[in-house]
């Protein structure tokens, strides 16, 4: 399940529900991402403003969460990702993902937030003391996602 | 056709979408962004480091040699950094 919203979530409340009610899981990882007040040698984050193309968001996710279905066996999955403004320490990304066993899980998990990071149409802007601005892609996103390309034959 | 732009294309541009209609020749998702340029400041400036540049048409991630149709929706934005 894709869920692109506003308000914050609840992600004891989240992880609590998925994955029951299925007894052939035997197996949940998950991610949580949260605004980073703090990093040494910035001004303190203020608060972060996440832009996004509606639509097209859900499309990007919703063909991420198919290539992760396609890849491994995988009982469920759900994305959740804000949009609007955040505060330092809420939650910003919650991906989970339930299978019969570990491996499938922890590499899925990471597959889905590599290629998260890189396709779907997300724009950080940081507020600061120091005034406004907008997060720079980093190469090192990039390199992560590279690494779950398939070989073309 | 629909442009729409977003992030700091769009706070340089200085609008989030808008009807524009080029001229026929202008054919492929390259053409228009040349076009564009052309047609102030703003948009040169956003649009002035093509590997900053991203294009969907119709919400599918594009390269330059994508055809663009009168009826497509065309959305110009940076690399993404959600998550």
């Amino acid at each position: 399940m894709i869920r692109v919203e506003e308000p914050p979530f609840d992600v004891g409340a989240e992880l609590g529900a998925f994955g029951r009610g299925d007894i052939a899981v035997g197996a949940v990882a998950s991610f949580v991402g949260y605004v980073r007040g703090a990093e040494a040698g910035a001004p303190a984050l203020v608060a972060l403003t996440l832009e996004h193309y509606p639509g097209m968001t859900e499309r990007q996710l919703a063909a991420i969460e198919a290539e992760a279905r396609a890849r491994w066996p995988l009982m469920d999955v759900l994305v959740i990702h804000r949009h609007g403004r955040m505060l330092p320490g809420e939650p910003i990304v919650l991906v989970a993902v339930s299978s019969a066993h570990r491996q499938a899980a922890f590499e899925a998990c990471e597959f889905l937030m590599d290629w998260l990071k890189t396709k779907a149409p997300f724009w950080k802007l940081e507020e600061t003391s120091a005034g406004a601005e907008w997060v720079a892609a980093r190469a090192s996103d990039d390199a992560a996602a590279d690494r779950w390309q398939k070989d073309e034959p | 056709m629909k442009l729409r732009y977003f992030a700091w294309l769009r706070t340089r541009i200085g609008r989030g979408e808008e009807t524009l209609d080029p001229p026929p020749e202008v054919a492929t998702v390259g053409a228009l962004i040349a076009w564009l340029k052309t047609l102030g400041p703003g948009y040169a400036a956003a649009l002035a480091d093509s590997k900053l540049v991203r294009v969907a048409v119709n919400q599918d991630y594009v390269g330059p040699d994508h055809p663009i149709r009168p009826d497509d929706e065309i959305a110009l934005f940076p690399p993404v950094t959600g998550g």
